[in-house]
């Protein structure tokens, strides 16, 4: 039996670190752990309200519209006008979102998960012509000419072993790599045409957005995305499909806790009760054995029975975040948010699934016609490959809605509502993340903000146990995976990214200290 | 096909900059014996601490030098970047990625940071690696790769002052590398590029004329900004500051006036985004109808106020910086302002 540490882990948002004890090449226990810790929710007391939407963008340098966007939800749940909120504004917030989710998912697949599956020296001798594949190869020629491997930064050094790929479909993925980086960045600035830049843009604000509609930034924006479309159907769901059957295997690996939660995103509406708003993926509460039922956000909790925090455990709304270093048997300072007190996944496959079962025609069809693919069960989307391929058919979906929202633009009429900033309010801002369901939770006093809770994706992800000692959903998926070399653990690491963990979101995580950790070894 | 980033994309990078009031860097021996090895690779560690990671996605947006330009090919003619380590892309995990660092330090290489730094409880709020089963701050790391890289660029506002990470009361002590550096006796020079996130051409500039002439050839202001990008106001260069002047205020978002009153920075942020535009030339925050809220100062943002209440300016600002003719109104203005909201912290 051995321990295996990864840390850093990399190719992932923020700080963390993977430790799994593996015994005859299964692993038997798991701890996932942040390493950073910011705490936004106790420097941002005292502050105006309105600087929540800017000081929340800046916890995530990847998803900062999302926590822009719940953000202002969340404001104008406290300040009485969610449902004032202008057609123009409430579909330019979808837009900036869509844009942001494109791009990140695009990220996800070929730069940070894709060096995993592919192997880069696959190009060292390529003789075609993709321009793409040319910079890479002379890339490495560069480095062999100089007798340095180190050159081969930041591609090597790597695991060594499991790259199965046959050269042709390697290649592509190469040249693939390097393309999707020209279209992640063109996401990005479809994302500004709207957003006024990004990372960390201006242009929500409380009551809508800073700008209109014009035909021209309507037609601007249907350039960019046309030609994403293109890559999205005919390169990234392609690339997905062809590296799946490949890997197979990992169809059977990182199953989870097999419960998952969506808050829904993409307003239709804007119903004062967030909970009531037609979303264009839908909330909801699903399982593995895909049993349906409504979302109540009264039923969240964070435990902190393992946490570094004297607060104690609560529904985010009255929660509250003090730390507490030296909590006698915490073992993290990662809160473990529960639903009905039980483990849930948030992410792509959870909002998939339960599009799928509310109903939702286009995705049956595209889950289907994947499933039909791989003669696969629903089921298998609780698997490594199941989280890849759920989150690029979700990256296909918002993309060819979001072509529709725009003909629903109307220039010259209003975009936003004025605001009065309230003594005293409570408001709830619920949303998606491209990585799962986001939550903001604020009090104001005086006009100013008395409590600011968020709720993140990879907190439910990542998290610990809980105060019924339930391990977290990555946590759940490790215990049980199948290790077949302990020195170049792949399938550990395929596992965690494909939940495509994002840390510096996590804004409760502070490495436990090592000793401390030791005690939930089972050594 | 290779897009070199030439001596005149460098000139056109930095378009608008005058070194009038720039400051003589150094003079840093260790840079000069590199390039009097004539290293035509020039190994990078990029380390992040306590930021978002904002600043490395930024840089990904660089156009037209290209993220594929930086990680493969030439950054200036001849000159490439080796990026051996950056959490947010390298292949290496783990035990890979800690040895790719260590392998690495052990040559000559420029060292990015991004990120602040987090002094309380010896470095523990933010650990970024593991050694033999202990935890490795951020502090034993920067200590360590301070003093032998030829260059520093701390990259964004976390890592030019604390940035957000550092608003009041600072729970995990951040402190920006130049800080960090004077503490503990670092001399290695460091330019910051603030900006939350900086624009990637404050980045790919500043690093162009680093690998082309040294670190000693960026001219810099008292905040160790280069003059190049960061040399004037955003309201010096405004687009509204015409209304501004004429005392016209946009009192709601989406009004073409000044929006000063709606909380714009403008007058106190060094920065150029009015004239180069964020992502490839798409918009900008004030052509958004949103007003610039000072994230290229070191004071972004714990330290410049409320973000959408208007600025002190008679307390802040030149006058002559912002032209006598609209001081006075400007007076009036903040007079007005500041009784509105008063109780308010001023953040100064
Ligand atoms: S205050 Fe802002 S909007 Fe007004 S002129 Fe100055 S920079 Fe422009
Ligand atoms: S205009 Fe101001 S807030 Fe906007 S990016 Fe430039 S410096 Fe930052």
């Amino acid at each position: 039996m051995g321990t295996i540490v990864i840390d850093p882990i990399s190719r992932i948002e923020g700080h963390l670190k993977i430790e799994v004890v593996v015994e005859n090449g299964v692993v038997k226990d798991a701890h996932s752990s942040g390493t950073l810790f910011r705490g936004f929710e106790i420097f941002m007391k005292g502050h105006n309200p309105t600087d929540a939407q800017h000081y929340t963008q800046r916890i995530c340098g990847v998803c900062p519209v999302s926590h822009g966007v719940t953000s202002v939800l969340n404001l104008d749940s406290a300040f009485g006008i969610a449902d004032k909120i202008p057609a123009n504004g409430r579909i330019i917030r979808n837009l900036i979102q869509a844009g942001n989710t494109i791009q990140s998912h695009i990220l996800h697949f070929y730069h940070l998960a894709a060096l995993d599956y592919v192997d880069v020296t696959a190009a060292a001798d390529y003789s075609g012509s993709d321009p793409g594949l040319i910079k890479v190869r002379d890339f490495i020629g560069r480095a062999l000419a100089a007798g340095n491997t180190a050159m081969l930064g930041p591609f090597f050094p790597r695991y060594e072993g499991d790259y199965r790929l046959p050269k042709a479909i390697n290649q592509k993925a190469v040249a693939d790599y390097v393309k999707a980086l020209d279209m992640r960045r063109l996401a990005h600035e479809m994302t500004a045409i709207y957003f006024g830049r990004i990372p960390h843009g201006p242009g929500l604000v409380v009551g809508g957005v800073t700008q209109g509609p014009t035909a021209d930034n309507i037609q601007l924006y249907r350039q960019k995305l046309t030609v994403l479309r293109d890559f999205i159907d005919n390169v990234y769901l392609p690339d997905v499909i062809a590296v799946a059957e490949v890997y197979a295997d990992h169809f059977e690996q990182g199953f989870g806790c097999g419960k998952v939660l969506s808050y829904g995103v993409f307003d239709f509406d804007s119903n004062a009760d967030l909970t009531k708003r037609k979303r264009f993926q839908p909330q909801g509460v699903a399982t593995a054995s895909l049993s349906l039922s409504a979302m109540d956000p009264r039923s969240i909790t964070e435990d902190v029975k393992y946490s570094r925090f004297s607060t104690p455990s609560a529904y985010p709304g009255d929660g509250d975040t003090k730390d507490d270093p030296h909590k006698t048997g915490a073992y993290t300072w990662l809160k473990a948010p529960r639903y009905k007190g039980g483990v849930h996944e948030v992410g792509p496959m959870p909002r998939m699934l339960v599009a799928y079962l509310s109903g939702d025609a286009a995705v049956k069809k595209m889950v289907d016609d994947t499933l039909a693919h791989f003669k696969a069960p629903p089921s298998v989307l609780f698997s490594t490959l199941g989280r890849h391929a759920a989150r690029a058919l979700e990256c296909k979906l918002v993309a060819d809605a979001a072509d529709k929202w725009l003909d629903e633009l109307k220039p010259g009429e209003p975009f936003n509502v004025p605001f009065e900033i309230p003594d005293e309010a409570e408001g709830m801002g619920l949303w998606e993340a491209p990585r799962g369901a986001l939550g903001h939770w604020i009090s104001i006093k005086d006009k100013k903000i008395d409590r600011y809770q968020c709720v993140v994706p990879s907190t439910w992800d990542c998290s610990p146990r809980d105060d019924k000692d339930q391990p977290g959903p990555i946590e759940q998926s490790l215990i049980g995976a199948k290790v077949k070399d302990e020195a170049n653990p792949f399938e550990v690491v395929r596992i965690v990214r494909a939940y495509d963990p994002c840390l510096a979101c996590a804004v409760h995580l502070v490495r436990p200290n090592g000793d401390v950790i030791g005690q939930f070894r089972v050594a | 096909m290779t897009v070199r980033l030439s001596r005149r994309h460098f000139v056109e990078l930095a378009a608008g900059s005058t070194a009038a009031l720039g400051m003589s860097l150094f003079k840093y021996p260790e840079f000069e014996r590199l390039l009097a090895q004539s290293l035509q690779e020039v190994p990078v560690i990029w380390f992040q601490g306590s930021g978002c990671n904002g600043c490395s996605v930024s840089v990904l947006n660089t156009f037209p030098v290209t993220i594929q330009n930086l990680l493969l090919t030439e950054v200036v003619s001849g000159k490439h970047v080796s990026l051996r380590v950056h959490n947010t892309v390298m292949a290496a995990q783990g035990d890979l990625a800690m040895k790719a660092l260590y392998d690495t330090e052990t040559g000559p290489f420029a060292l990015v940071v991004e990120g602040g730094i987090p002094l309380k409880d010896g470095g523990f709020y933010c650990e970024v690696g593991e050694k033999d089963g202990h935890g490795i701050p951020m502090t034993e790391t920067i200590g360590r790769l301070g003093p032998k890289a030829i260059a520093t660029i701390a990259i964004g506002t976390c890592a030019s002052s604390g940035g957000i990470s550092s608003t009041p009361p600072n729970i995990g002590e951040v402190v920006g590398v130049a800080e960090f550096y004077k503490q503990k006796g670092i001399t290695t020079p460091v330019i910051n590029v603030p900006g939350c996130p900086p624009h990637p051409d404050w980045f790919v500039g500043t690093l162009a004329q680093v690998l082309m002439n040294g670190p000693e050839s960026v001219e810099v202001d008292e905040d160790l900004r280069p003059l190049a990008f960061y040399g004037k106001t955003i309201h010096d260069q405004c687009p509204r500051r015409g209304s501004f002047t004429a005392n016209q205020f946009a009192k709601n978002f989406g009004e073409p006036d000044c929006l000063y009153l709606l909380g714009c920075k403008g007058p106190v942020t060094h920065a150029d985004c009015n004239i180069r535009l964020w992502n490839n030339k798409t918009r900008w925050c004030i052509e958004a109808g949103a007003p610039c809220i000072g994230c290229a100062e070191l004071k972004f943002p714990g330290h410049l106020g409320p973000i959408h209440e208007p600025i002190d300016l008679s307390k802040t600002l030149d006058k002559a910086a912002i032209g006598i003719a609209a001081a006075a109104a400007v007076v009036g203005v903040t007079a007005a302002a500041v009784t509105k909201s008063s109780g308010e912290k001023s953040g100064h």
